[in-house]
């Protein structure tokens, strides 16, 4: 199972012949993710890595199968390729690129939620389900497949969990990063709910930050759900008003505190790690019982 | 980036937004004239932090004498630790009601929100919920003329007064889109003998989008010397008030890093997400951002999943080869290429860790043994 994607996912890389789509494509097939076509207007006919470059998605459309795109394509742009997917009909888009402006991100999910897509992102490292196929920049290395589900607003972050998961035996189903900025896709709660229903998912992990209230939403969620959640939060030592590298952490008028977002998770009967580590000793705790 | 009161004014004025009869001064000797025309006069403090009105930022006067002393005292203040440097002088409105109106983002709902309140001139925070009145906008249609109207009425205003609010909050959202805002604020939004009009203003725009601001948004610096150097390096970079550099790839990573440091009993100088750059001259100059800060000691903390150890490696040993380090620094080195890189770092004699929880108890007690010296 898995959720957003398994191994019959079929791929379009928006942005394939740049530095980042080049490089990424290639990872992506080294994975075994299916990629069946790539975007770069005015390069249409070339091929990347063997994958054929189509000058639109339209166009790509009519000669491949599609189920989803990942956006490599710099953040001015990004608006307008987004559009490109969504009016192509693409159901599901992966948006890789940071420093998305803010109503650009806010036009696009506008017009999302009228065309029925999901987005992932922007500003992602994307999604895996370990084993079966990656949509995203993350490491192939460290992944181990499993029953634990992991969601997380940070990258880097979220490799350093997972490998400590990994090295312990605990693999994991699916791996979906929210994305930084302050205007994203998916929420915790989308996809809290996605693993509840999976049925190859028997834990989950949410790996969180200061800033906003998402972590206060999803122990909303968290309290009715029938498997057990370990979070980690970052930002505890982070100061009011100085935005921690993501657009969306910060703490702003007293809200989205390190302390209110550890009280709504434990409230919700979340475990909360105090340390990065320890979230594979929580998860082997409950695991093992 | 945050407007100063003047200049979100200013943009209220181009479009179309009443504001006071107002001047901008930095010295008391020429406020005279406008003084002399305008009186009775408020005097505003220019500052980008709140709670201004209670640090004894905004004076009166009477005289344009008065007015100079009291600039005089305003240029002298410090609030919360930023000292005054402009003041605003505006005609002193005769108050008979004050409203508060803002357009903001929603996280959540994922677009814009309008908050609105009959009771207005205050921190909107200590407004109760229930006299909060909120409106998701949909971007796709736009705020339009009902909903502004709807929003004026529930204010408790009625005929010239309802038009006049209905038609400033279309263009605070006129506003809010074309000049890529986060932030439009209105409080109080007042009404002065029959008109209404913005007797403060707050705009924060959206970092991200600074490529397409409007010509006339001008450009307004809160950043120490060194922020603003990272910033141009594409580099995320805080300073904070401790002794130990720190430097990692990701935000998430970064700020984990400085938990893990406060975890164990240390105190970061910096936050500094240096994404995913493994290239020489991008180290060289993170580095010599974080050692202009006088740190006690350094952290470096690199998870390499696209990012290649044994890239870091190469690009530290070469920095550290050209700039003359003078403290100890500590590596935590793990990921992709990872054997290469500690290899590499070996060669030139510098040790790294893998657990990310020994190298911070070891900087941490190096920065200490630093502190004792």
């Amino acid at each position: 199972m898995a959720i957003i994607l398994n191994e019959h996912t079929h791929i379009l890389v928006q942005g394939i012949t740049g530095n980042q789509g080049q490089f990424h494509t290639a990872q992506m097939l080294a994975y075994g993710s299916k990629i069946t076509a790539g975007v770069s207007p005015g390069k249409g006919g070339q091929e990347v890595q063997g994958v054929p470059v189509y000058h639109s998605v339209a166009e790509a459309v009519t000669h491949e199968r599609i189920d989803a795109s990942v956006i490599f394509i710099p953040a001015r742009f990004v608006k307008d390729a987004a559009y490109e997917a969504m009016e192509a009909g693409i159901k599901t888009l992966v948006i890789i690129t940071e420093h998305v402006p803010l109503h650009d991100a806010i036009d696009i999910m506008a017009f999302a939620r009228k065309e029925g897509v999901e987005i992932v992102g922007p500003n992602t490292f994307g999604v895996i389900s370990p084993g079966k196929s990656k949509i995203g920049i993350m490491p192939n290395s460290i992944f181990l497949p499993g029953q634990v589900g992991v969601v997380a607003r940070s990258g880097t972050l979220s490799y350093e969990i997972v490998s400590h998961l990994s090295k312990a035996g605990i693999g994991q189903s699916t791996v979906v990063g929210l994305g930084g900025d302050r205007i994203v896709g998916y929420s915790f709660v989308d996809i809290l709910k996605k693993f509840e229903a999976d049925p190859e998912t028997q834990a989950v992990v949410l790996v969180g930050e200061i800033g906003g209230n998402a972590e206060e939403t999803a122990a909303d969620y968290i309290k009715g759900m029938s498997k057990p959640v370990v979070a980690f939060l970052a930002g505890k030592s982070a100061p009011p008003g100085k935005r921690m590298g993501h657009a969306g952490a910060i703490i702003e008028r007293g809200k989205g505190t390190f302390q209110s977002k550890v009280e709504a998770l434990t409230d919700a009967g979340a475990k909360v790690a105090a340390l990065p580590w320890e979230v594979s000793q929580l998860l082997s705790e409950i695991m093992g019982s | 980036m945050k407007l100063y009161e003047y200049m979100a004014k200013d943009i209220f004025r181009l479009s179309g937004i009443p504001v006071p009869q107002g001047a901008v001064f930095t010295q008391a000797e020429k406020v005279t004239e406008f003084v002399k025309e305008h009186a009775p006069v408020a005097l505003k403090s220019q500052v980008l932090s709140g709670g201004r009105g209670k640090a004894g930022g905004i004076k009166f006067a009477d005289t344009p004498e008065d007015a100079a002393e009291r600039v005089r005292e305003l240029l002298n203040l410090k609030i919360k630790g930023l000292p005054v440097e402009t003041i605003l002088i505006e005609e002193k409105l005769k108050i008979e009601k004050e409203l508060y109106v803002a357009i903001t983002v929603d996280s959540q709902a994922k677009g814009p929100l309008l908050l609105a309140s009959a009771a207005g001139g205050v921190e909107i925070e200590e407004v109760p919920d229930d006299k909060l009145i909120k409106r998701l906008i949909d971007v796709t249609i736009g705020l339009r003329p009902y909903a502004a109207q709807d929003i004026a009425r529930r204010l408790g205003l009625s005929g010239e007064e309802a038009y006049q609010a209905a038609d400033i909050i279309l263009k605070m959202y006129q506003i809010f889109r074309a000049y890529d805002a986060e932030l439009v604020e209105i409080n109080p939004l007042v009404i002065s003998k029959g008109q209404v009009l913005a007797a403060d203003g707050k705009i924060t725009l959206d970092d991200e989008a600074f490529f397409r601001y409007p010509a006339e948004v001008p450009n307004v610096e809160e950043r120490t010397e060194r922020e603003v150097k990272a910033r141009e390096l594409g580099i995320s970079y805080v300073e904070l008030d401790g002794d130990i550099g720190v430097m990692a790839n990701g935000a998430g990573i970064t700020m984990a890093t400085l938990d893990i440091i406060k975890h164990f009993g240390g105190d970061p100088r910096n936050f500094m997400d240096a994404g995913g750059g493994a290239g020489t001259e991008a180290m060289a100059q993170a580095l010599e951002i974080l050692l202009s800060a006088n740190p006690k000691a350094l952290l470096i903390n690199v998870f390499g999943g696209i990012t290649r150890c044994d890239d870091v490696a190469k690009a530290y040993v070469q920095v550290k080869n050209s700039l003359d380090i003078q403290i100890p620094v500590v590596i935590r080195l793990v990921g992709t290429n990872q054997a290469e890189g500690v290899a590499i770092l070996r060669q030139h004699g510098i040790d790294s860790y893998e657990e990310v929880a020994e190298a911070v108890q070891r900087v941490v007690a190096l920065a200490g043994e630093g502190r004792l010296n």
